[in-house]
């Protein structure tokens, strides 16, 4: 709906939005807890209410929605084809904007060994049975993974009288947001074990316990650590995995560790006219920064749509020392003041990071502390940005 | 239910159950199927490598030999008038050294003694010729060029499904603790239900041994063995075309590479057993042999595309051979035991066995001019183009929406799978029909849907909606 809105007000107002669900919102719908807006709108507004937002700007201006609407295919000469109760339908569009969002990953893609009864979920399948179907999954839960959403259902399912066991993180470091950790286990006496992972389910019809267990440096299981934790639920926030059959389809070119497509700084793919942005693109941790990248792509796409970007001038931006991926990956060297986006590769204390084009500094920045979980992001400003002489590299160095 | 009594009751509702079925509703026999799960094809029906076997395998003069030779072509023709997708991929059985090689020769006679001709042995380059991501290792092959796959929970579904569309009952949750002969067979359930049959038919698969044990028949010992497989995405789907095996130890066939007819990528199956046929866990050492074996054979394979593992059950034996025929401790009791592998490529030619079995005993077969041998295309709706679902969605709009987005499945084809011979009761039972739930999320988008869409075709809560039945409940109560 943010890029929607950015290409109407870039003056493409011919612009539809085709959604799957039968509501606007996306995964915002569910995610009933606050904490989105700050940033962007100075508020702090429930996910609900934060589409809500953008759902009345949409509205406003006039733009066409296709809700529970589910495209089939994208072509690379930007045929979308969809299906919805109607018919099949078919639109040639002058440009594309993918925002297709995420999957959970799932249990069968962590091999964790036993048996396979009910009471196995995502994080995000229990969130949408709770707060959007209005039924309680569990009693006794243990949570896998501290990601975000992992976070979130641990207060959500302790605030609908449920015991949460434990989070276990595989990792040696949360992948969550910070304030996460504090308001929703620490506040309520949740113990989160690290380097910690389930190593078996047990249970043949309900779930009746995990076997949970530390592992090494190897991310190996220590079987002397093996202990039962009796529970019925067990919630899944082992990551997401950005949903881009559509992308593959239209023979988009991926980037291998975002799992989103490869763009420039207009987040334009590298087939000509199509877009992409939001947690397709990468994952994000806050939507206010999915907002912005809306933006950007529906202003890239109205740009395009006029015929107006001529760029010639990109050059590679690649990850460099402590770097895990930079975006976007092309980066126009005779644009404006351009924004770019990282994470590190592992949890960090003070850090500087330089942006460099062979020996030319473009930028430096120093953060006091950096982590996987929170998405950093450094301006390149105009002037700097000229002085490029091929490819950009971002790296960081320890303080 | 109560005081009817039926001609033949047949205990067990997988494949084999499914395929004897059919063909006494061929016969217009009037039958019921007990099954005590909640669906069919829970057993080693549903979690099993879903391959038609070429028939180089059994020893020669066993039954095993004699109705996979018959089997083949049978259970093509049954899947093709059942609507079940089977393709002849041809299966290479891979070499990895001179000896494994000679033991090549040894299968290539034994499957011309069986009366298998298909057959030929291929050097390590012809056979990377056929595979390009075969291993460099592979030093020859035994190319199995009538052999394929089949996906065998949906052949059950079908068989079944095609037997009740022809008059045969089906009785769910029905577990047999006893069954008491006075003339006719008194066939009594846990829960203490009753149904009467003049004939028994037991392919209860791994639990064929105890069901035969309530007649005084203790003559079948099943040992069950349990076998990991590791299922992968789509996009592993291609890494090869032909079934990969490699040279079988006496454990089994071994691990296997093989493409499934849904485009997946199928590895597996270990083989060690069980105390329990419903000892069905995944365990870590199982995965990592399936894992480091399968890349023996090809070392591409990205088992970071894993979606899913499982186990499956196998109901093996001692005599190493089907035990197919009437009971010696009680007669018109026929037992179809032992059923493991080739037994999915065997389930026509079983079923049609078990006729004669039938006939040899007593009861009469007269060809009924009522059946109907095809099923319905429960996938029409995905094989037609674009115009044609189009029109389709006009007068049945919930095929236009799309429930299932990793599948591409839509309501429509999920409320069929709940209507229908036999209906899918339960989130698996509706997976294993329409593939929802199946692809890389695994359900985790689409089940709250699903629930919804079974809550409201059965009638019932959503709290009563379950994974796959008895207490495998989802939510526990409306908040």
């Amino acid at each position: 709906m943010a890029a929607a809105v950015a290409a109407f007000d870039s003056g493409i107002t011919d612009v539809v939005i085709i959604d799957r669900e039968k509501e606007v919102g996306g995964i915002l719908r569910q995610c009933i807890h606050n904490g989105f807006g700050l940033h962007k709108l100075g508020r702090e507004l429930t996910g609900p209410e934060y589409a809500n937002h953008y759902k009345l700007e949409v509205e406003k201006r006039g733009i066409t929605v296709y809700a529970d609407t589910t495209v089939l295919s994208v072509t690379p000469d930007k045929v979308v084809t969809a299906t919805n109760t109607s018919g099949i339908l078919k639109l040639q569009a002058k440009a594309v904007i993918l925002a297709m969002g995420c999957r959970e990953r799932s249990r069968g893609a962590l091999n964790i060994p036993g048996t396979r009864p009910s009471g196995v979920f995502s994080a995000g399948c229990a969130q949408k049975l709770i707060n959007c179907e209005g039924y309680s999954v569990g009693k006794r839960v243990v949570i896998l993974g501290s990601g975000d959403i992992g976070l979130i259902m641990a207060r959500r399912m302790s605030l609908e009288g449920a015991k949460v066991e434990a989070v276990c993180e595989i990792m040696p470091y949360s992948g969550g947001l910070t304030r996460n950790i504090v308001q929703c286990l620490e506040d309520y006496g949740i113990p989160l074990y690290l380097s910690t992972t389930v190593a078996e389910i047990h249970g043949n019809e309900r779930l009746t316990g995990v076997t949970i267990a530390e592992v090494d440096d190897r991310r190996q299981v220590k079987p002397e650590t093996k202990r039962y934790i009796p529970c019925d639920t067990l919630l899944l926030s082992v990551g997401l995995i950005p949903e881009n059959e559509l992308t593959r389809g239209a023979g988009i070119g991926m980037d291998p560790i975002t799992g989103g497509a490869v763009v420039d700084e207009n987040r334009m793919t590298d087939v000509s006219g199509i877009f992409a942005c939001g947690n397709v693109l990468q994952v994000h941790d806050l939507v206010d920064y999915v907002s912005d990248e809306a933006e950007i792509a529906g202003k890239g796409a109205a740009s395009y749509v006029k015929g107006l970007d001529k760029a010639e001038n990109r050059v590679k931006a690649v990850a460099g020392n402590g770097v895990r991926y930079v975006l976007p990956q092309r980066v126009n060297t005779r644009g404006g003041d351009t924004d770019i986006f990282l994470r590190v590769t592992a949890p960090f204390g003070k850090v500087k990071f330089t942006v460099k084009s062979g020996d030319n500094v473009i930028a430096t920045a120093i953060k006091l502390r950096a982590t996987p979980g929170e998405m950093e992001k450094i301006t390149l400003k105009a002037d700097k940005l000229r002085t490029a002489n091929g490819d950009i590299r971002v790296d960081l160095e320890e303080m | 239910m109560s005081n009817v009594k039926y001609t033949v009751a047949v205990i067990g509702g997988g494949v084999i159950g499914g395929m004897i079925s059919r063909e006494l509703t061929r016969y217009g026999v009037k039958i019921v199927i007990l099954e005590k799960g909640n669906d069919v094809a829970l057993g080693a029906s549903k979690a099993n490598s879903g391959i038609v076997h070429g028939g180089y395998d059994p020893e020669p003069n066993t039954l095993k030999a004699k109705l996979n030779t018959l089997g083949v072509e049978k259970l093509f023709k049954a899947a093709s008038e059942l609507n079940v997708p089977i393709k002849r991929n041809g299966s290479l059985v891979c070499a990895f050294s001179e000896e494994e090689k000679a033991h090549l020769d040894l299968l290539y006679k034994r499957g011309f003694e069986n009366g298998i001709t298909a057959l030929e042995i291929i050097d390590g380059d012809k056979a990377r010729e056929l595979e390009e991501n075969l291993s460099e290792s592979v030093v020859a092959a035994l190319w199995v060029k009538n052999a394929g796959i089949v996906c065998p929970y949906e052949l059950t579904v079908a068989s079944i499904g095609n037997a009740m569309d022809n008059g045969a009952e089906l009785i769910t949750d029905f577990e047999v603790v006893g069954i008491n002969k006075d003339g006719v067979f008194e066939i009594v359930s846990a829960d203490g239900r009753k149904v009467f049959a003049d004939y028994v038919v037991n392919c209860a698969g791994a639990y064929s041994g105890k069901i035969a044990s309530l007649v005084g028949d203790d003559s079948i010992e099943i040992i069950p063995r349990a076998g990991e497989y590791l299922l992968l995405d789509k996009a592993e789907g291609g890494r090869v075309k032909h079934t990969i095996f490699q040279v079988p130890t006496k454990d089994g066939k071994g691990i296997l590479v093989s493409p499934t007819v849904d485009g997946n990528l199928l590895t597996g199956p270990t083989a060690s057993v069980v105390a329990s046929p419903d000892n069905k866990e995944t365990t870590a050492d199982g995965m990592n042999k399936v894992n480091t074996l399968a890349l023996k054979s090809v070392p591409t394979v990205n088992f970071r595309n894993v979606i899913t593992s499982f186990t499956g059950v196998r109901a093996s034996n001692k005599g190493g051979d089907f035990v197919i025929g009437e009971s010696a401790a009680c007669k018109n009791f026929i037992n179809v035991a032992a059923i493991d592998s080739p037994g999915l490529t065997c389930c026509v030619s079983i079923a049609e066995y078990v006729m004669d079995v039938l006939k040899g005993v007593g009861l009469k077969l007269e060809l009924s001019a009522d059946f109907n041998g095809t099923r319905n295309d429960p996938h029409f709706f995905r094989k037609m183009n674009d115009d044609e679902k189009n029109d389709f969605i006009k007068s049945n709009p919930t095929y236009g929406r799309i429930v299932c987005r990793c599948e591409g499945i839509s309501e429509g084809e999920m409320r069929y799978a709940v209507k229908t011979n036999p209906p899918a009761s339960d989130l698996d039972g509706v997976k294993r029909r329409t593939r929802a739930g199946m692809g890389r999320c695994q359900g985790g988008f689409c089940s709250p849907t699903v629930m919804k869409l079974i809550a409201e075709e059965r009638g019932i809560g959503k709290e009563q909606v379950t994974k796959n039945g008895g207490g495998s409940y989802i939510v526990t109560e409306k908040l």
